[in-house]
C-alpha cells in the first residue's frame, strides 16, 4: 500500500457580502462597538520617509464604481524592512504596515495615508521596485483579489522589477502604476482598480 | 540595522479548483465583479511571506462574546445562544496561534446591524452581530453568540441565505489571507444557495459546515458548534529555484 500524503486542504473562500464594513469596520457599517478598530494607521506618528495619500476607485465591466469594497494595504516601511518577525529587520515603533479602508458609499472612492515604502529584496537578490500590497474583498469577489501598486516616479526601478517583469502584456503592466500628483502641499497617488474590462487591473495568484 | 531576511519559506500553491472561481453566472453580482483575464502566478517573496501581527491590545478580552458586546446591561439579544469553536490549523496540520480571527453576522431574525439592510426583520438592541477573537497557543479559538437566521437576497426573486457566519482570518502571512463564511450542519437552504455553490467541488462545501458538537455543548445553557479554519501550509525547506547557475 502506498504511503498516505496527510495535508488537509485550505478552507475555500466565499464572498464578504455587501455587509463585511460590520466585521472589519463596524464604524462604516453605522455603530460603535469596539474600543479601537483595526487598520486605520498603517504607518504611526513615527515613521521615516515621504508622507502620501493613495487613492482611487474600483471599477466593475460595467464601468460603473463599486460601493461596498474593503481593501486592505500591506507594505514595508521607507527602508523596505517589514513589520513581521522574520524579515528581520527593524521597524519604527508604531509601523504596522497593515491597513484597512472602504470605499465611499456614494462616491466609490477610497484613500488612506501612509509613508511610501522602500525597494525590498525578492528572490534570487533581484530587487523589488517600492510596492504596496492590496487585498480586494467584496459582494460578488467570490475570492480576495491580490495586486500590487507601483509608483510612477520610479520608473528605473519598475522597469527592472522582477514582478512587474513576469507580466508579459507591457500595456497591462501599466495598470500597477499609480500616478503621482501634488494637492494642497501632499503628495497624492492615484489607483484606480479595474475589476473587469479593457483596462482591467493584473491581478496574481501569490 | 540588521539586513532584512531574504530566505524564507514559501507557502504551498493556492488550489484554485477547490476556491471558487471569480466568475459564477448564478451568484450574479459576480458577473461585472470577475477578472476575465487570467491570474498572474507568482512565486512568493517577502512581500507575501510576511503579514500583519496582532496582539491582545489590539483588542478587548470580550470582543470575542456577542451575546455580552453590544447588549444594555442585565439584557441579551433574542435567539438561539450558541458557541462557535475551534482551531485554525494550517494544511500541514499545524496549529496557528495568535492570529487575529474576526466574524460577522445577521440576528436571530436575519437582520444586519448595517445602515444598508433593509430586510423588513428587526434590528435587535442588544445585539451588534461581530466579534474579534486572537487564537492561543494551539491555534484555538472560540465566541459566544446567537445563531443567525436565515434571510431573502435579490439574486433570482426567491433566494434565500442558509444560516452563516462571515469568518475572516489572517495567519501569518498576507498569502494566507481568507475570508469565508461558515454554514450549519443540517441546514436544508445550503444545498439551493448559489452563493454555496460557487464552490465546485462537494467535498470542499462540507468544510464550510460547522458540526454540531454536543461535548462542547454546556448543558441548560448554550449549545455549541465545531468549526476548524485550514490556511495555507508551508514548505519546510529553503531550495529555491535559481534561473541562473548557483
Amino acid at each position: 500500500m502506498p504511503q498516505q500524503l496527510d495535508y488537509l486542504k485550505e478552507t475555500p473562500s466565499q464572498t464578504a457580502g455587501p455587509y463585511v464594513h460590520i466585521g472589519l469596520a463596524p464604524g462604516a457599517a453605522g455603530f460603535q462597538i469596539y474600543d479601537q478598530e483595526l487598520g486605520q494607521d498603517i504607518a504611526g506618528p513615527n515613521a521615516a520617509g515621504e508622507r502620501i495619500r493613495v487613492e482611487g476607485l474600483v471599477i466593475d465591466g460595467i464601468g460603473s464604481p463599486v460601493k461596498d469594497v474593503l481593501l486592505e494595504a500591506w507594505q514595508a516601511n521607507s527602508a523596505g524592512v517589514y513589520a513581521h518577525p522574520e524579515h528581520g529587520g527593524e521597524v519604527e515603533e508604531g509601523f504596522r504596515g497593515w491597513g484597512r479602508v472602504i470605499t465611499d458609499f456614494e462616491t466609490g472612492e477610497w484613500a488612506f495615508e501612509t509613508v511610501k515604502p522602500g525597494p525590498v529584496m525578492g528572490r534570487n537578490g533581484q530587487m523589488m521596485a517600492p510596492h504596496i500590497n492590496l487585498w480586494i474583498v467584496a459582494r460578488g469577489i467570490n475570492i480576495g483579489l491580490n495586486t500590487r501598486l507601483y509608483f510612477e516616479d520610479e520608473a528605473e526601478a519598475n522597469a527592472s522589477d522582477p514582478i512587474i517583469n513576469v507580466i508579459e502584456w507591457e500595456k497591462r503592466r501599466e495598470t500597477l502604476i499609480a500616478k503621482r500628483s501634488e494637492r494642497d502641499g501632499q503628495t497624492v497617488y492615484r489607483f484606480d482598480i479595474c475589476l473587469q474590462g479593457e483596462d482591467e487591473t493584473v491581478f496574481f495568484d501569490i | 540595522m540588521t539586513k532584512p531576511n531574504q530566505n524564507m519559506a514559501e507557502y504551498y500553491q493556492r488550489d484554485r479548483r477547490w476556491h471558487p472561481p471569480a466568475y459564477a453566472k448564478d451568484y450574479k453580482t459576480s458577473v461585472a465583479r470577475s477578472p476575465k483575464f487570467s491570474l498572474i502566478s507568482l512565486e512568493n517573496t517577502p512581500s507575501e511571506i510576511t503579514g500583519p501581527r496582532f496582539g491582545h491590545n489590539d483588542l478587548a478580552p470580550t470582543d470575542n462574546d456577542l451575546i455580552s458586546n453590544y447588549a444594555q446591561p442585565g439584557e441579551s439579544p433574542i435567539g438561539e445562544r450558541i458557541i462557535v469553536h475551534g482551531r485554525v490549523l494550517d494544511e500541514n496540520a499545524r496549529p496557528v496561534p495568535n492570529t487575529l480571527v474576526e466574524i460577522w453576522q445577521a440576528n436571530a431574525g436575519g437582520r444586519y446591524r448595517h445602515k444598508k439592510d433593509t430586510y423588513l426583520a428587526p434590528i435587535d438592541p442588544n445585539f451588534g452581530g461581530c466579534g474579534r477573537t486572537i487564537t492561543d497557543e494551539n491555534g484555538y479559538y472560540y465566541f459566544r453568540t446567537v445563531k443567525p437566521g436565515a434571510y431573502p437576497w435579490r439574486n433570482w426573486v426567491n433566494d434565500w441565505r442558509p444560516a452563516h457566519i462571515h469568518v475572516s482570518v489572517f495567519g501569518s502571512a498576507f498569502a494566507q489571507r481568507l475570508i469565508t463564511q461558515l454554514y450549519f450542519e443540517g441546514d436544508p437552504l445550503i444545498k439551493s444557495c448559489p452563493i454555496v455553490a460557487t464552490i465546485p467541488d462537494p467535498d470542499a462545501i462540507e468544510q464550510l459546515i460547522a458540526r454540531l458538537d454536543m461535548n462542547a455543548t454546556i448543558p441548560l445553557d448554550t449549545i455549541a458548534y465545531k468549526f476548524d479554519i485550514v490556511l495555507r501550509g508551508r514548505r519546510s525547506t529553503l531550495f529555491e529555484n535559481r534561473l541562473e547557475g548557483n
